[in-house]
Order: structure tokens, then C-alpha cells, then sequence
């Protein structure tokens, strides 16, 4: 499936959640109509995007968390699964967006691309939930349903890649406002911490 | 010096925690504080979060302190050096104020050091421009809070070394 088909009916379900959009962001920030409660960053490192989501739901138990991570995310940081699952925030909705690639390196192929199961993996680390789609219909009539069970629930949903080969430095940035703005925005709407 | 005075006691160190209103403690296990954690376990105020990797341990604060809590990073020094793109794209890219507590494994006062964890950690701090207190006693038990206080200050990560050559951690 295409990612910007994906997201667009994830979007019709997000109501308040706070997504952080990392590989999907630059389709997702053009769809969002809640960029304040959006954590779309630039420069973080590879792999740990699990482990912050994890962070912003054990620290907002009482808001709903949808994380849009990749497969080589995940790769890079295995572990972080299993302390997802030990902590099990039931806030969290973690969703992979599956490529089988490298995308922004050019789209070489990540360790065993077509036979690892990312959904199984979640399962075996100990989510509760674990889903995984390869058809945008299949995905499109199970969604409302996933965001309604109680998390942390893992998602793996098989897209096109969207290679991109070209330097870094002469890349356009999809990010449209700074880590510091991001972070401002974001507190001011959610406002204090509740004790 | 007595013998008291010469001990890291873990209890000051919580304490500490405590008054510095941390709410949850990121860790893995290391060699030099494993008492500490055996109390933070038994702390209600204290939401520990294990990890399997320390690098994810800067995601995870990162994404709790963006959250509004307050977490502190336990980890060894050998588990410091394995975190230092996590720390560059989570805490300092993001501004994120920590402090990182840090077992320094194979640290001495006296004599030649051989613990390659021990010779290194230093120079990896300092190339990322990280500020570092030492704490070998409960003497030193007040730059625990001025790492804290650092760490605001500066919307830095801010490192604490657990220096082992006389305390009592592995009681």
C-alpha cells in the first residue's frame, strides 16, 4: 500500500491522539489539522523513536500515543520492545511502516527484508495486540477497531518505498518548525503534567 | 576521613532523587550501583524503566521529559559510551535537561587505572561537551543536586560519576 493512502485513513481516525510521525511525517504533516499535538522533530537518532514514544505515554498516561516508526527503526533498537511491553502503557499504538528498505539512503534492502514478521516479533517481546497488513482494504476495515483496544498495540503494515537518493545536504527538509517550537507548541497544548 | 564519611550511601542518594522531584529512574543494570536499585525498587515515588540497550535509555527520558516528567538516566560508563548518537539526537538535539548517573566502572583515586570503561569515559564526556560531577561519599552528595540544577540551567544533559573506590555499593 501506499503510505499517503495509509495515513490519510489513520487520519480519519486520530481524533486527539498525539502522533509522532517520523517516517510518515512528510505525508502526515500536510494532513494534520492538530500540528500542535504532532512531534514531527528533525536530527533525532535512528532507532529510538519506540523508546520516546514509550516515554511521552508512561509521562501522559491519560493521552492517547500513536507512534508511526519503521522497520529499520526497529531493527536498530529490538530491545526496546521488550521494555514496551513490561511497562505496558495502554495508551500506546505503535505502528511500523514496513518498506523493506532503507528509503532515505537510496533503498537498500534491511537485514532479511521479506521474511522477518515485525508483528511476531512484537508478539514474542510481549504486546498484548499484534497486527500486520499488507492490503490497504484489510488495513482500512480493521483500523477504528485497533485504536479502540486497550495498548500498548503493535501495528505492521507493509508500504511502497519512497527511495530518495540524494545527499543530505541537499535534501528539502519536510520538518516546517524548529525541535525548540515543537516542543513549545506541544506543551502549550496539552498544558502542566498532572501530579 | 571516618568510615561513614567514606561511604557513598545509596539511601542519600535516593533521597536525593527525591528532593530533586525525580519521578521515574531509566536504567540498566551495572556493576557499580545495583544496591541503589535495589532501594529505588522499593521507592513509590520512583517509576523505574529498564532497558535492554542504553542508548534507548535517552529516547525514553527524552519522550518522558517532553511529557512533563522528570526521569534520571542509571547506566555505566561502558553503557555511556554505547549511547552516544542516541544521546546527540535525543537529549541534546532535543534540549532535554537530564542528569545521567554514571557507575564508573574501574575508576581510582590512587594508583594505575587499567579499565579501558574508566580511561575513556572522561575524554567521551568532554567531546561532547557534557559537564560532570564526581561523587565518591556522602561528602559529595550536594553535587547531585547541582547537576540537577545544571541540567535546568542549561536544558543540557548534565553527567554524575559514581565513583566505587570506597563506598559501599556492593555491600
Amino acid at each position: 500500500m501506499r503510505t499517503e493512502d495509509m495515513l490519510k485513513i489513520l487520519h480519519q481516525y486520530r481524533e486527539d491522539a498525539i502522533v509522532i510521525p517520523g517516517r510518515g511525517g512528510n505525508h502526515w504533516i500536510k494532513m494534520s489539522t492538530k500540528p500542535e499535538r504532532d512531534l514531527a522533530f528533525r536530527g533525532t537518532a535512528m532507532g529510538g523513536r519506540s523508546s520516546f514514544a514509550l516515554g511521552l505515554a508512561l509521562a501522559r498516561p491519560d493521552e492517547k500515543i500513536i507512534l508511526l516508526d519503521s522497520e529499520g527503526d526497529i531493527l536498530m533498537g529490538l530491545g526496546a520492545l521488550a521494555t514496551i511491553a513490561d511497562k505496558r502503557p495502554s495508551n500506546l499504538y505503535h505502528f511500523i511502516l514496513d518498506n523493506e528498505c532503507y528509503a532515505t539512503t537510496g533503498g537498500q534492502p534491511v537485514p532479511n527484508a521479506k521474511k522477518i514478521r515485525y508483528d511476531l516479533l512484537a508478539q514474542g517481546a510481549g504486546y498484548p495486540s499484534s497486527h500486520a497488513f499488507d492490503e490497504l482494504d484489510d488495513f482500512s476495515s480493521n483500523i477504528e477497531a485497533i485504536l479502540n483496544e486497550p495498548g500498548p498495540v503493535f501495528v505492521s503494515a507493509k508500504v511502497e518505498p519512497e527511495n530518495v537518493n540524494e545527499p543530505i545536504a541537499t535534501r528539502r527538509r519536510w520538518q516546517t518548525r524548529s525541535n525548540e517550537q515543537v516542543i513549545v507548541d506541544f506543551k502549550n497544548a496539552l498544558g502542566p503534567r498532572a501530579a | 576521613m571516618t568510615e561513614e564519611q567514606a561511604l557513598l550511601s545509596p539511601e542519600v542518594v535516593v533521597q536525593d532523587l527525591k528532593e530533586n522531584g525525580v519521578t521515574h529512574v531509566v536504567w540498566l543494570p551495572d556493576s557499580e550501583t545495583n544496591f541503589l536499585y535495589m532501594l529505588m525498587k522499593e521507592e513509590p515515588k520512583l517509576d523505574l524503566v529498564p532497558v535492554g540497550r542504553e542508548g534507548n535509555a535517552f529516547s525514553t527520558a527524552a519522550g518522558l521529559s517532553v511529557g512533563g516528567a522528570k526521569p534520571v538516566i542509571l547506566i555505566q560508563n561502558t553503557g555511556m559510551m554505547e549511547s552516544g548518537d542516541s544521546m546527540r539526537g535525543w537529549a541534546l538535539a532535543l534540549n532535554i535537561p537530564i542528569v545521567i548517573m554514571i557507575g564508573y566502572r574501574g575508576w581510582t583515586r590512587h594508583g594505575k587505572t587499567q579499565d579501558t570503561a574508566a580511561i575513556y569515559i572522561e575524554p567521551f564526556l568532554n567531546a561532547f561537551n557534557i559537564k560532570y560531577f564526581l561523587i565518591e561519599n556522602n561528602d559529595d552528595a550536594p553535587r547531585i543536586s547541582w547537576a540537577f540544577e545544571e541540567a535546568e540551567k542549561t536544558q543540557r544533559p548534565v553527567a554524575v560519576l559514581i565513583g566505587d573506590e570506597y563506598h559501599g555499593f556492593h555491600r
